[in-house]
């Protein structure tokens, strides 16, 4: 079960990624009801668009002796952030994740077509990290990826895992 | 053991129940989660800064004082003005709104008593353990009666963010009972205000801090994030339970 977990935490980080590496080419403000503006400062990820996302493919189809338990498709909930809706949904069979995509995601202009059409497939073809993250909850600062903490806390949420 | 899940939109996030027990489909733990959720909603209605007829609002906007507001409100109030004491200042209910004017904010110290209240509506579930998660603040519990050391009481793995690779956990944190809260700018950039200097803290990075409450694990990772190294020794002297680190 746990591996499901370490699935879907390495299939985020490569949407995270490719979603910071947009972040720090936009120079607004998150969009934050709670968040009170400072002039002149900007958000702070600067080590956009490196680490994992690149190893897609290779060793898909491990995790398979992590047992019955969950099964179906889970839809984590929407949740808005600077780039529009993002909601993500994975399908768990016989305790392995067998697919997971980016249900909603924006299309709003030419910018964000490009970071989707490589963020999907980068997605969709995240494979299981060898090691186990092995947790229950997503703890964190509130920040703009929290929108996305959220939707990652929320498909371990609806999976039950 | 069986896991079951809530999820309910409340005071600007989701907030996340997720109780163990053996039959947590029980009349009992419907009826408990349910009033831990209403808990919320009731303190969002008396606290928050975005609803004009709240307790908070109305003392913000003049409307009426601090003393003829209900004793529970005086009471946070106090809890805040002990908090600014023990933490030399880090840690404020007085922030400067957009336009500059400081005003009563106790919201950063609500939002973890809260937690804590509505785990208190979860406690007395019998068998059961219990962990609440808001907005990426956890807290974790569960029934006196379930032994600290058998299965049943298995820490909960709570995995913290790391603030510069978003969507990667940096470590594991495992909680039997008691909150884990993290504080930090990160991507959102600065909103964690420093009463000391007037200023918004801009840098990146996160503290988190584990405690037996998460209103005391909240407060003491703002004031640590935004303090200095007095702010670590008092931490060291005054939250001897609590323990902390900084990613």
């Amino acid at each position: 079960m746990r591996r499901i977990v370490t699935w879907l935490l390495s299939t985020v980080s490569a949407l995270v990624l490719l979603f910071s590496y947009h972040t720090s080419t936009s120079s607004s403000m998150p969009v934050s009801a709670q968040a009170p503006t400072t002039p002149g400062t900007t958000g702070s990820s600067s080590d956009s668009g490196t680490g994992s996302g690149t190893d897609g493919g290779t060793d898909a189809g491990t995790g398979s002796d992590s047992g019955s338990g969950s099964a179906g498709t889970f839809t984590g909930d929407a949740v808005m952030t600077r780039f529009g809706a993002v909601q993500v949904q994975i399908t768990v069979a016989d305790g392995s994740i067998t697919k997971s995509v980016v249900t909603q995601v924006p299309w709003t202009d030419r910018r964000d077509q490009e970071i989707n059409s490589r963020a999907v497939p980068i997605l969709n073809s995240e494979v299981l990290s060898a090691q186990s993250a092995d947790i229950d909850m997503v703890g964190g600062a509130t920040i703009t990826s929290q929108a996305y903490i959220q939707s990652l806390q929320s498909a371990i949420d609806q999976a039950g895992l | 053991m069986t896991k079951r899940v809530w999820v309910e939109h409340l005071m600007g996030m989701p907030i996340s129940i997720h109780v163990r027990s053996s039959d947590p489909d029980h009349e009992l733990v419907d009826r408990a989660v349910a009033a831990a959720y209403a808990e919320l909603v009731r303190v969002d209605q008396w606290y928050s800064t975005y609803r004009e007829d709240s307790w908070v609002s109305r003392v913000r906007c003049g409307e009426i004082a601090l003393g003829s507001c209900p004793p529970e409100v005086q009471d946070v109030a106090a809890q805040c003005a002990r908090a600014q004491e023990a933490t030399g200042g880090a840690f404020t209910p007085w922030l400067p709104d957009p336009d500059g004017v400081v005003r009563f904010d106790p919201t950063g110290l609500v939002k973890g008593w809260a937690i804590d209240r509505a785990g208190q509506q979860l406690a007395g579930l019998p068998g059961a353990a219990w962990s609440v998660n808001a907005g990426g603040d956890v807290l974790v519990g569960r029934h006196r009666h379930v032994p600290p050391t058998g299965a049943d009481a298995a820490p909960w793995r709570i995995g913290i963010e790391d603030p510069r690779r978003p969507g990667t956990i940096a470590t594991v944190v495992p909680v039997s009972t008691g909150g884990v809260a993290t504080s930090g700018t990160a991507a959102r950039g600065a909103h964690l205000y420093d009463p000391r200097t007037g200023q918004w803290v801009g840098r990146s990075g996160s503290t988190t801090v584990v405690g037996p409450t998460l209103v005391e694990a909240d407060i003491w990772a703002t004031a640590l994030f935004v303090g200095d190294a007095d702010t670590a020794r008092r931490f060291a002297q005054a939250a001897a339970s609590c323990s902390a680190f900084s990613l």
